[in-house]
Order: structure tokens, then sequence, then C-alpha cells
């Protein structure tokens, strides 16, 4: 068997202040899959997509990202991780950071070392995979919300990662920028972790899916078969849009 | 109190300019040591909270109203270094986007606003500290000295550069005594707004307060 | 500081900056030698024009004709509407007041004029700010109605300001909208529950006001700074490097400081004879 693209074993995690945030979570994510993580408000989604770059590390557990274990105290190995490990945060305010669209896409490649023409072209390609190259003169600030979520997918792609982690990708999405994101998304051959309580967005873009509540995995099939399980749903909170059936 | 060009001369300028560039200097460092690689982004949106609170008009009677300057308030809660810097990137912006302070007079603006009103903030909330019981309500009383008397003091710093390189047309005891008198009236304002917005912090985000977490350590060694 | 009474808490950035986005609004597009200048060179011209200007003794007076011929030029070819200029100078009138006060309340010899008893050094320290206060406010309008905020950040990083002072700057430029922003939506979540802040009592509210902004500025730097990491940040932001100004157009931009200069030395010449 090769390696997993993602691959998290018995990982746990108490905050500073007590709070048990992760409990012996484990998932395998193989290369090229697209899989979605359902989980309510609260239920260390955005905790468990901290441990996945190193931002932080688990209290004990381990993260692999294609055979290469997340590892804080070494800074060598940590770099190689955050560049294989493209996650797009859920505000793009914070994600979009530099004056102009095009600096912010330089950002990740210019730090792992791409200068002059090379960086040039990393950039170009991230922005026309996006469809947002002919804005890349733009302060975000002049962008939509929608315009500015795709720009932070740039962001990352412009490192070319291995796995792309996108922490709520369709919050505050009207439908039109919605259903582009998911063209945009689903034409990247990239395998793909998406953090979500949007329950069609998850249908819509990926075949697996796992449910994430009180810090554990309870559930872990087809996306499908999950939204299908409505006692499962309900008991952990996550409702399907009004009059949205499953066939 | 933000000097224009042609106000005090270009050899006093100069002097406090590179009175500035090594205080400034000084932050710099001390920033990447308490932060590292956290000092941009941090003192970034410092930055923009000081610009931003500086918008906000607090009435002060007589159909005028004062506004926060709010060094020994961000003094309080990010340290002494990061506040510098913040209010130094603050003053270099209105100098060359607003047009508010002159190019010229960055320097001497520095001094008083960043270095003098950020510092003499910290030296006063420090000893403060030292003297009063370690409870909460102590970090308040800190803060409400510490930018009482900050203000008049930087506006000292202006009157000490109008002795030396400004004109002798007013008596140094004149200008003394009208900028004194209407700082410690603007100190007066400035010290409420800032021990209450510390107070209310500390109330709902006591972590996020410097001067409570980090109070007694020398900035140099933090 | 003391500016006259307000709505305490009317929009930040737009009322009080002419235009709500900041750095971007105060631009004005045209197409002239001063908007296509690198930025670095015109903040140095600027810069050296106000020290020669400062330099120059009052007394001098034929000189501070020629320099003001030069900043009226400069915004003549820059195309700046002079109307807009002058509005955009007005943040300069409180030193304006100042300047008039020196005359009449200045110490020493008085002198007669148009009946009015003045004092000769108070006319002359007075003039001496108005003049040379108004020139460097022209000059800092000039630049920022010719010049983005971004690419202020840029020339400011080639004129070498320290590298954490450019990101800094940097940062500020980029979610001073944001925070605008927010503080706005603050204010109409407050007045759609019927709070108007008055009078001392108002201190309080004020005070809860600035300490949410505080903890938004805040979470937000810290999760920027998360996002940098995230994209393997190591303390420095990429050095765009393309636009460095050739020889023809730093010569252009310091032309305004070398011949203030020269105007300066001519008249130092003109009046020791």
């Amino acid at each position: 068997m090769s390696e997993a693209a993602l691959l998290v074993e018995s990982l746990a995690y108490e905050y500073p202040d007590g709070n048990l945030a992760l409990h012996d979570v484990s998932l395998r994510i193989e290369r090229g899959e697209r899989v979605a993580l359902l989980g309510p408000n609260g239920s260390g989604k955005t905790t468990l997509v901290k441990h996945l770059n190193g931002i932080l590390a688990g209290n004990s557990g381990s993260v692999s990202v294609d055979g290469v274990r997340v590892d804080l105290q070494n800074k060598d190995s940590l770099r190689r991780i955050r560049s294989s490990v493209g996650v797009v945060f859920q505000d793009p305010d914070d994600q979009l950071f530099m004056p102009t669209v095009r600096e912010d896409v330089a950002f990740g490649p210019f730090n792992m070392g791409a200068r002059g023409e090379e960086l040039d072209l990393v950039v170009k390609d991230a922005l026309e995979r996006v469809g947002m190259w002919e804005l890349r003169d733009r302060p975000p600030h002049h962008l939509s919300f929608g315009q500015r979520r795709r720009v932070a997918v740039a962001t990352v792609l412009s490192m070319s990662p291995k796995i792309l982690v996108l922490d709520e990708p369709s919050s505050n999405l009207d439908p039109a920028s919605r259903r582009e994101l998911a063209d945009i998304l689903r034409g990247l051959d990239i395998t793909l972790l998406m953090v979500t309580h949007d329950l069609p967005y998850a249908l819509e873009l990926c075949e697996r899916s796992l449910v994430l509540a009180g810090g554990h995995v309870v559930a872990d099939s087809r996306t499908r078969e999950i939204l299908r399980d409505t006692d499962l749903l309900s008991r952990h909170r996550l409702e399907l849009p009004l009059g949205f059936r499953v066939d | 109190m933000h000097i224009p060009d042609g106000f005090i001369d270009a050899p006093t300028s100069a002097i406090f300019g590179a009175a500035s560039v090594a205080g400034v200097a000084v932050s710099l460092r001390g920033a990447r040591k308490q932060l590292d690689e956290r000092a941009a982004p941090l003192a970034g949106l410092v930055a923009v909270f000081i610009f931003a609170v500086q918008m906000i008009n607090f009435p002060v009677g007589a159909g005028t109203s004062g506004h926060l300057m709010g060094g020994a308030l961000a003094m309080v809660l990010v340290g002494p270094h990061a506040a510098v810097l913040a209010v130094t990137v603050v003053l270099i912006v209105q100098a060359l986007m607003f047009a508010d302070g002159g190019l010229s007079a960055l320097g001497l603006n520095v001094f008083n606003l960043a270095l003098v009103g950020v510092w003499s903030a910290y030296v006063l909330y420090g000893l403060l500290r030292l003297i009063l019981p370690k409870v909460r309500s102590s970090v308040v009383v800190g803060s409400f000295v510490a930018a009482l008397v900050s203000v008049p003091v930087a506006a000292v710093g202006f009157v000490g550069q109008y002795a030396i390189g400004g004109s002798e047309v007013f008596g140094l005891g004149a200008v003394f005594s009208a900028m004194f008198g209407t700082h410690v009236l603007i100190g007066i304002g400035e010290a409420f707004i800032t021990a209450l917005t510390v107070s209310s912090l500390l109330s709902s985000r006591q972590d996020l307060v410097f001067g409570w977490k980090a109070p007694l350590r020398s900035p140099v060694e933090v | 500081m003391i500016r006259p009474n307000e709505d305490p808490l009317k929009h930040p950035i737009s009322d009080h900056h002419h235009g709500h986005d900041f750095g971007e609004r105060l631009v004005l597009h045209r197409h002239s030698i001063v908007h296509h200048l690198e930025p670095q060179v015109k903040i140095l011209a600027m810069f050296l024009f106000i020290i020669v200007c400062v330099a120059t003794p009052i007394h001098f007076w034929q000189a501070f004709v020629v320099y003001g011929l030069l900043v009226l030029g400069t915004i003549l070819i820059a195309q700046l509407p002079l109307n807009v200029v002058a509005r955009r100078s007005l943040i300069e009138l409180p030193f304006v007041f100042f300047a008039i006060m020196m005359p009449i309340f200045g110490s020493g010899e008085r002198v007669e004029v148009l009946g009015v008893s003045l004092s000769r050094l108070g006319i002359e320290s007075g003039a001496s700010i108005l003049v040379k206060g108004t020139f460097g406010v022209l000059c800092a309008v000039c630049l920022s109605a010719t010049t983005p905020a971004r690419e202020i950040l840029r020339g400011l990083e080639r004129l070498r300001l320290p590298n954490l002072l450019v990101q800094i700057v940097s940062f500020m430029i980029r979610y001073v909208n944001v925070v605008s922003d927010e503080m706005a939506r603050m204010k109409i979540a407050r007045l759609s529950r019927g709070f108007e802040a008055q009078g001392v009592r108002s201190w309080r509210f004020l005070a809860n006001v600035a300490g949410a902004l505080f903890i938004r500025s805040y979470e937000r730097g810290e999760r920027v700074y998360l996002a940098m990491l995230s994209r393997g940040y190591s303390g420095k932001l990429p050095d765009t490097g393309h636009g460095s100004a050739g020889i023809r157009q730093w010569a252009q931009g310091l032309l305004l400081p070398v011949l203030a200069l020269l105007v300066l030395a001519m008249t130092n010449i003109w009046m020791s004879r």
C-alpha cells in the first residue's frame, strides 16, 4: 500500500485553558481523494485543521502528510509540510494580507525559494486556475467576497501543495460564487479535504465524508450514505436545508 | 500636536530625527525579541487600532472634543516596543498620506508622541505596578496615571524642542504654560478612556493585556 | 488633541479623510510625469525640497517666491485641481491660527502696519511658519494625490526603511479598511438599538468600543500571522524587485530640490552683497 496523502493517528489536543478540543482522532485520506469533514460549530474542526500544517501540535498522536510526520521541533520538515499542505482559512481577509493580489499569491512560493521568472510563472498559473489573472493588480479590498475566496485558493495553489485543506469554503458566498468555486475545485487535480457544515456542498464535491463530533470521528462513509442517516445527522446537530432530499 | 514643517528649525529637526532613529531602532530589536515573527502582523494591526481609535472623538466640554492619542493605551496593551513601532508607523502614514505633521518634522513628532509618550507611560506604569498590590484594579489605576501624565510630558517634549529650535516670539514660560495647561486637560480625557478601555479588556480578555500578563519584566529582557 | 465637536463615532475613515478607501481614493488619476515617477524618487525629492525650504531664512523672501512657483508648477504638471489641493491642505488650519497670533501677541520691537501695532519678530516668525508649513503640506498633498498608498509603501521600502517597519506599514494599509468597516458595522448595530453617545457619560461607552476594536484587531493580527506561517513566512516579505528608477527618473524628480538649492545659494549670494 502506498503512503496516504494524509494520515492522522490517535490525535488528542487540549487547549492551554484546559478545554479538550480533540480526543483520539484518526483518519486516512488517499491521494486524489476529495473528502468532506463534517461537524457542527465547536466540534473541533478548525483545531484539527491547525494540526495538519503544524500550527498546533497534539498532546499525543501523530499527523503525517505524504509519509512525512509533522514535527514542530524540526524547522526544516515544518517548511516542507507547510508547502505540501495548502490551508485556505475561513476569512479571506486573514489570508490575503499583501497589498495586491499578485503579491499575495507570490508570498508562498517566494518563501519556498522561487524567484524571478519562475515566480512570475507560478503566480500566473495559480491565478489562471481560479480565473483571477485579470484582477492580479487589484488590492484585495477591491474584490468581492467570492473573488477574494478564489484568490485565497490561488495563494496556496501557487505552492503546489500535495493536499488542499479548505475551512468552510462556501461560507458567506452567494449562490453564483458558490457554484463558481465548486467548478474550480472540481477542476483541480489534487487531494482535497473540505471542512464544512454545508452538507449539500459536501455532497456536490466529495465522494466521501467524515463526521467530527466532540473531538471524535464518529462516522466515515460515502457522503450520500451519511446524509441519508437522519439519526446520525440530528445527533450531531447537522441539518440539511429545508426541502433538500438525498436519493 | 503634529508639528508641521518650518515650526522648528532645520538643525534641531535633524538632531531629533537622529534621536528618533536611534529610539525606533531600539524598539525594532526589542519587538523582534519579544514577539519574533509575530511582531510585524501584530504591530501592524495595533497601528490600525491606534489609527482608528484616534478617529474616536470624546467631548471635553465648551463645544470642543478631544481624541485619543493612544500611546499609553498601546503600551499597556502590547508593551512598549510594539507600541513605539505602531505609533511611529501611524505618524509616518499621517505625514506622507494626510499631510498631518511635516515630513521634516517627522523626527520631532516621533520623538514626542512615540518615544516620550510611550516610554514615560512605561516608566510610570512600571513604578506603580511595583508599589500597588498585584490585582487587576492596579492595572487600571496604573493605566490611568500613565495616560494622564504621558500626554503633558509629550507636550513638554514639544516645549523643549521649541526652546532649542523655535522662534523667540513667545517667551518659553508662556509656551510652556499654554501647552502644559491644555495637555493636562487632554490628558484627563486620555486617562479616563485609556483606563476604561483597559478595564473593559481586563474583564473580557485579560489574556490580551500585556500590562497584566507581563507587568514587571524589563522590556529589554522580554 | 482638540478638534471641533463632532459626532464622536462617525464613520472613522470616510468622513475624516475624504474617501472610504484609505490611500486609494486620495489618488487623482492622471497621466503626468509626476504620476509616473517611481515613488522612491518622489518621496526623496519631496523630502529634500522641504529640507531646503525649512533651512532657508524667512528674510530670503525672494527664494520663497521661487519655491512657491516650483510647488505650484509641480501641482500644475500633475494636473491636480487647485480646489481639491486647497481643501486637503486645510489640515494645516490650527497652525495658521497660531501663526496669526504671533504678530499680535509676540514680544519685542513693535511696528505699525496699517495702523495696527504688531511685533516685528512675530511677523517674521508667523510668516515663516505659515509659508514653510504650507509648502510642506502642499508637497504631501501632491504626493498622496499622485501615488497610491501601496506605491508609497514600495517607495519607503526602496529607500531602505527597516524591513519590520515596512511590514507594519504594509499591514496598516491593508487592514485599515477592514477595521474601519468593522467599526462602521458596530456603529450601525448600536444605532439600530437606539443608542446615542452624549457628554462625559459616553466615555465608558467609547472605551467599550475601543476595547472591542482592540480585541478584533489583535485577533485579526494573530489569524493573519497563522495564515502567513502556513505559507512559510520566516520574517520577511517578498521584495517584488521590479520598478527601480532609472537615471532619467532620478534626474526628473530631483530637479525640484536641486532648483530650490540653487535658488537658495543665489539668494544667499545676492543678499550678502
